[in-house]
């Protein structure tokens, strides 16, 4: 059993979960908009035989969004059990 | 229930063994189409096989428990929750037209492949295991308990249906196509053929019934979708990996492309659609996702938040295979028309060329009277008997259902390319009626009309508006009015400007109270709705140049902006639903 979690750790847990949420959302808006936004210079570069920024849309930023889903469980997961609050506890 | 363990349990078994004898009946048809069996009867058996094969899912896995029928037992694995996701998620649309919009726009269709996979890091940061840690039915139910009364919960209820009715009946209508064209029937009775495959599924078993079917489903249209393209890459490039060895395809496009004398090539940026309205669309695409009901109800259904997380990236996974196959389908196509297509004489033009002109998706347009004489000609063309660039016309729809033809593949893969386009528009149709049935029973009956009823007789409450439910969509998809089709993008705007903002602050601000909810929702779905009707169909000058499609640009900030400023001019919401927020945070609080 979950001992019981003290006001100041349940803090705590929230601030890290905000801080990973708003790390990971950054990564997300990079890879997305910025790269849509430089599209036209960065498609000078070519990348596995692809124009970067083509590449970047049409499997390098999805590759990034399932890496970022699955790091979040990860880490959430660790947390949880650091913190205390595991549903496996 | 030790049964239902057992069975969770044997779903690595059962799915390979389903797997397994799904490409043994493949295999047994291309076998028997080399000893002659007629391409009618490969259509028939394939719509057959498959169509029953999900009622079987679906009457075995009926159901007369609450939960099973509403959240699945709340048992289903993260992976396999993955999988039912993809298939709720992937509609007609995204397996038979994306490839298309592809090859029409190039780099510019792109925003379709990025929107609709970056909206689940959304799903993932935001919802998924806060809803899981919730642990209701559905999301008016969230709405409701979260701000309190029956006000939030009417207006969830209207929004899941508005964003869920648009979406159905076009996946209805896709299913119509599909059947109608293979199984030689007009396309009203088609519409009913596909009803029938999605009602014997949802009917019996609610979303238990839809989950195990969708898993059958995704694993068909997966396979359906990578065999063409995997062969047609081998054939072009040797390399059995299409999704690399296409940018060696885009390379030599490139070159065709500058001998054909097009200026704006197939991989740059902002041809069709400029910077501004790429940007929106994306944007509203990716919020549209995180705000679908039928997407995010699927995550009450993992057994823990735990699992609901990697049940996230799961999906994702099982979406990105297609997605990112999508964009390689296109090039290759058009690689091919421009290598083998444009510049012969009219009468050494590819078998498939013709084939698919019979069907109405191509059109050739060389005589000097095109526009008049052959139908589906926008130009005239100059009667030289070479076929221009210009003078083709494709259907977006053809690239992926001809590819087959491109290929030089048998009859019994084009079989298979249909059964997985009828799986993609079953499998979407059936969480989307599941969502508004629910809506319905659930929401308006249960929790407002009637909250003594029985669990019995919420059931049998929840499966005639199913019925009927199925019903109007199917009458509407059988006159479908091109209108209704060309509004589909729309249900994005609207759920993401109604959903996304009450949603989020819902569980991110503990401030947000009741008044700030409603008037939040009430402004987002008004604008994008108003927006969109009056730029679509009285002519408004749009904003800044936004195109309708991406109306919930506006609608989303303004969403937050008016709960957060409603909010803080209202009283605060109670200490109660303080403390229930603060409870969604963790997955598991000990008292203390």
């Amino acid at each position: 059993m979950n001992a019981p979690v003290t006001e100041e750790r349940r803090k705590e847990y929230w601030r890290r979960t905000l801080r990973i949420t708003a790390i990971l959302l950054s990564i997300w808006f990079v890879v997305t908009y910025v790269v849509i936004w430089f599209a036209v210079p960065l498609n000078q570069f070519t990348f596995l035989g692809f124009p970067f920024a083509f590449y970047m849309g049409a499997q390098g930023s999805l590759i990034v969004y399932v890496a970022l889903i699955v790091f979040y469980a990860w880490y959430m997961n660790r947390l949880d059990s650091e913190f205390g609050v595991s549903e496996e506890g | 229930m030790a049964s239902n363990t057992g069975f969770i349990n044997n779903l690595p078994k059962i799915y390979g063994m389903y797997t397994g004898g799904f490409v043994f009946f493949v295999v047994a048809l291309a076998i028997a189409e080399q000893m002659g069996l007629p391409n009618a009867w490969i259509g028939y058996v394939f719509m057959a096989a498959t169509i029953g094969l999900y009622a079987m899912i679906g009457i075995m896995s009926r159901t007369a428990e609450t939960d099973e029928y509403y959240v699945a037992g709340r048992s289903v694995p993260a992976l396999y929750n993955g999988m039912a996701t993809g298939a709720d998620w992937m509609s007609a649309a995204s397996f038979i037209g994306m490839a298309g919009t592809l090859y029409a726009q190039g780099y510019d269709g792109l925003a379709f492949v990025m929107g609709w996979t970056g909206g689940y890091v959304l799903v993932a940061l935001f919802l998924a295991p806060y809803l899981r840690k919730f642990g209701q039915y559905t999301i008016p139910d969230f709405l409701g308990v979260r701000y309190g009364g029956n006000l939030p919960r009417t207006i969830g209820i209207i929004c899941a249906i508005t964003a869920s009715f648009t979406y159905v009946i076009a996946q209805i209508y896709g299913a119509g196509i599909i059947t109608s064209r293979f199984l030689g029937i007009d396309l009203a009775t088609g519409v009913w053929v596909g009803l029938v495959g999605v009602l014997v599924c949802s009917l019996l078993g609610g979303m238990r019934a839809v989950t195990w079917t969708q898993v059958a489903q995704y694993i068909i249209l997966i396979i359906a979708y990578l065999v063409p393209v995997v062969w047609l890459s081998i054939k072009v490039t040797g390399n059995p990996v299409p999704q690399l060895a296409y940018g060696e395809v885009l390379q030599q496009i490139g070159q065709l492309e500058q001998q054909l004398g097009v200026t704006a090539g197939h991989a740059t940026p902002f041809v069709k659609n400029d910077m501004v309205n790429f940007l929106a669309l994306t944007f509203c695409l990716m919020v549209g996702t995180a705000a679908l009901p039928h997407i995010l109800m699927r995550f009450f259904t993992t057994p823990s938040v735990k699992e609901a997380r990697k049940s996230v990236g799961w999906s994702l996974f099982f979406i990105f295979l297609l997605y990112f196959t999508a964009p390689a389908y296109a090039a290759f196509a058009k690689l091919e028309v421009y290598s083998n297509v444009i510049g012969q004489s009219i009468a050494a033009l590819p078998g498939w060329v013709a084939s698919w002109t019979q069907v109405g998706l191509v059109s050739v347009c060389d005589a000097v009277d095109a526009m008049t004489t052959v139908k589906g000609c926008a130009v005239n063309g100059n009667g030289d008997g070479i076929l221009q660039l210009a003078e083709l016309v494709l259907n977006a729809d053809a690239i992926v259902l001809a590819t087959p033809e491109i290929a030089g593949l048998p009859y019994v893969i084009a079989g298979l390319v249909a059964a997985g386009g009828l799986a993609a528009a079953l499998s979407t149709a059936d969480g989307l009626l599941l969502t508004i049935s629910n809506a319905l029973s659930h929401d308006v009956y249960y929790k407002m009309v009637n909250p003594n009823a029985s669990a019995k007789k919420r059931l049998t409450i929840a499966r005639i508006l199913l019925l009927g439910v199925a019903a109007i969509a199917a009458y509407a998809a059988s006159n479908a009015p091109a209108t209704i089709l060309s509004i589909v993008a729309w249900a994005f705007s609207i759920a993401a400007a109604a959903f996304f903002p009450a949603l989020v602050l819902g569980i991110f601000w503990k401030r947000a109270n009741k008044a700030g909810a409603v008037a939040g929702m009430l402004v987002g779905f008004g604008l994008t709705l108003y927006y969109l009707i009056n730029v679509k169909f009285l002519g408004m000058t749009p904003w800044f140049g936004i195109k309708d499609v991406s109306a919930g640009i506006f609608g989303i900030p303004l969403g937050f902006i008016t709960i957060w400023a409603v909010s803080l001019m209202t009283q605060e919401p109670s200490q109660e639903t303080k403390d229930m927020v603060e409870d969604l945070r963790y997955p598991k609080l000990a008292k203390g």
